[in-house]
């Protein structure tokens, strides 16, 4: 029986939905108790949703000016305080995760798992490794503190309480260094539903040969109601911000619906797409290996085959 | 600023496709192109062009393995590092190992900027950075597109899932790379026949006195549950009711 504690994440005034599901990945753990910690700058609303999530026991908040911008160097020896009371430390495997965890695990002194996949036992998992061409089996010996990220796109989020868990406040007692100074977040963010937690996603690849023909990609997502994503390709060329990149070095999802437009399916694309539930391909290549993997695929002209769409789907 | 050290690990290389062996105690490596990680060549590009304008004067390339990895060192060293440094061991590292040895080779060269990938290509841990900052007791730059230095700070720009976080650090600094900080130099031939003559040390890890033994163990290995080829439909109209059939559209 062990105790896990799982690391909130947020933008300063929301709970990321990132958090429900590392609760799912915890629900598989056999857990004692699931705690999650809120570390801010005015956790209130960010812990109310916290407690929210159902199988929560605990909802611990850590409110200090530090904690406004979520620096690893300042975070990470907070977490590792904490972390003295549990058996296991979850954070999602998002930028936050992968940034803040490994120092926190490095000064507990131990390895961390990145990447849950699938929870095999109370010490043994499952995580992608080579681009998500292989699955390993990892084990942790007995005795060792568990410190791991959660693959976000392998879990759903966990769903709402009955009842609210608690809220405490705690004490942490930690030195935070100032070597480390936030200075801003350039958004590129819009008002299209956050491409990690869309149901639909349609994304754009080199195919679409510039910032202006994305107009085409923005357009067909709005009338689905979908997320915007892109290629590697599409970023390098200036055509969309990174925070579009879908793929091994961008974000890992898993709509019901993903849309792929001028890709041709490189492995690192489609390590980020293996969970969606449908994947379709529309390329003018009918040999691109993206059609290896796609449920519905269409040979034809991007900029023909979505004012077509458009169309057929009326409105 | 004086020294950068550069952490250049040596992995399969990207193009290759990987294959899990049948009886799943690995992937197949034998025989197989191994290359710089795609990472850790932007590491080193970054650190050559700050060396270039003149703000640093020594570039150092580390790597942590066999002997066979002064394949990529001597690779390293062609594309512009000055020296380069071997923790040579045959056991399998893993990043705090990888993060403990690479704080020895700090407390003897000092340096005043560290730079490695963000993820190893074959682990895709996306760890060893981190943990280098946390044990160094020093600033991290993570996931960096874009590094200013000014006063011995760092301005590192930094991708994240939001969009582009700016930080500023003190030197010395841990900075781990993301593919969009620049495009990697080619080795020219002159250059390879040069680095021949470059200095390489290889130093037993034994005798830095790390402890690095893997902490987790791997029990087995197994290929993804692949997706396989769908249907094809002719049109736009085709893939509408196709959509419409699955009840993904309305
Ligand atoms: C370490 C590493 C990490 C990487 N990480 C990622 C990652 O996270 N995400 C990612 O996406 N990539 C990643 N890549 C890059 C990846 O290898 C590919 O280079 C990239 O995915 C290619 O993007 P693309 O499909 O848009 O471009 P291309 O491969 O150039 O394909 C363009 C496609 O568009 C089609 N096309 C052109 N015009 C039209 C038209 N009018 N109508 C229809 N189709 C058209 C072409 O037939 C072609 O198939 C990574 C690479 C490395 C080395
Ligand atoms: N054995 C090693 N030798 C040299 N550099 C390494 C080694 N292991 C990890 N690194 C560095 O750490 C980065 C991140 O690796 P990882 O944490 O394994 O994903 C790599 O891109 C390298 O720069």
């Amino acid at each position: 029986m062990s105790k896990i504690l799982i690391i909130a994440e947020h933008n300063g005034s929301e709970l990321n939905p990132s958090t429900a599901k590392c609760v799912s990945c915890a629900s598989d753990m056999s857990a004692e108790a699931i705690d999650i910690v809120v570390l801010a700058d005015g956790a209130g609303a960010i812990a109310t949703a916290a407690a929210a999530i159902e199988s929560v026991s605990r909802v611990l908040t850590v409110d200090r000016a530090d904690n406004a911008a979520p620096l690893a160097a300042v975070l990470a020896p907070q977490i590792a305080a904490l972390a003295e009371s549990y058996d296991c430390v979850l954070a999602p495997s998002t930028t936050f995760g992968k940034d803040i965890l490994p120092r926190a695990a490095a000064l507990l002194g131990v390895g961390q798992i990145s990447d849950i996949m699938a929870v095999l036992g109370p010490r043994q998992f499952k995580r992608p490794i080579y681009a998500g061409n292989a699955i390993v089996t990892v084990d942790v010996p007995a005795g060792m503190k568990i410190v791991a990220t959660v693959r976000v796109a392998s879990y759903r989020a966990a769903a709402d309480a009955a009842s609210p868990a608690p809220i405490e406040a705690a004490d942490v007692d930690a030195a935070i260094p100032t070597h480390t100074r936030f200075v801003e977040l350039q958004s590129g963010s819009s008002d299209r539903p956050d491409l990690q937690t869309a149901r639909r996603v349609v994304s754009g690849g080199r195919g679409v040969g510039s910032e202006a023909n994305f107009e085409i990609i923005y357009s067909l997502a709005d009338k689905l109601g979908a997320g915007v994503g892109a290629s590697r390709a599409a970023v390098d060329a200036g055509f969309v911000p990174n925070d579009m990149q879908v793929g091994q070095t961008g974000k890992i999802i898993a709509p019901e619906l993903y849309m792929a437009f001028g890709i041709s399916g490189a492995i690192q694309h489609l390590t980020g797409i293996k969970d969606a539930g449908t994947i379709v391909a529309v390329n003018k290549d009918a040999e691109a290996p993206i059609f290896e993997i796609a449920d519905i695929g269409l040979v034809g002209d991007l900029f023909q085959v979505i004012p077509e769409l458009d169309k057929a789907l009326g409105g | 600023m004086q020294k950068i050290l550069v952490c250049l690990k040596r992995v399969v290389d990207y193009n290759v496709r990987i294959r899990v062996k049948p009886d799943g105690t690995g992937v197949v490596t034998d025989g197989v192109k191994m290359s710089i990680n795609p990472f850790d060549e932007i590491a080193l590009e970054e650190a050559l062009r700050i060396r270039e304008r003149g703000d640093a004067s020594e570039v150092i390339a580390l790597s942590i393995g066999t002997d066979d990895s002064q394949q990529q060192l001597r690779t390293g060293l062609a594309m512009g590092a000055d020296r380069a440094i071997l923790v040579q061991t045959d056991g399998e590292v893993e990043p705090l190992g990888a993060a403990r040895a690479i704080l020895k080779v700090i407390e003897k060269e000092s340096p005043d900027l560290v730079i490695l990938g963000k993820q190893a290509i074959d682990d895709d841990c996306n760890q060893t950075g981190q943990m280098l900052a946390a044990l160094w007791d020093r600033p991290q730059a993570t996931f960096a597109s874009k590094l200013e230095f000014a006063d011995g700070k760092v301005t590192a720009t930094r991708e994240v899932d939001a969009g582009l976080e700016v930080i500023e650090v003190d030197l010395p600094a841990v900075v781990t790379t993301d593919l969009r900080l620049n495009e990697p130099r080619y080795v020219k031939l002159p250059d390879i026949m040069k680095a021949k003559k470059k200095p390489l040390e290889s130093i037993p890890v034994a005798d830095l006195g790390a402890e690095i033994a893997p902490q987790l163990s791997s029990s087995a290995y197994e290929p993804p549950s692949g997706r396989s080829r769908g249907i094809m439909v002719n049109d736009a109209a085709e893939l509408v009711s196709a959509l419409r059939d699955k009840g993904l559209i309305e």
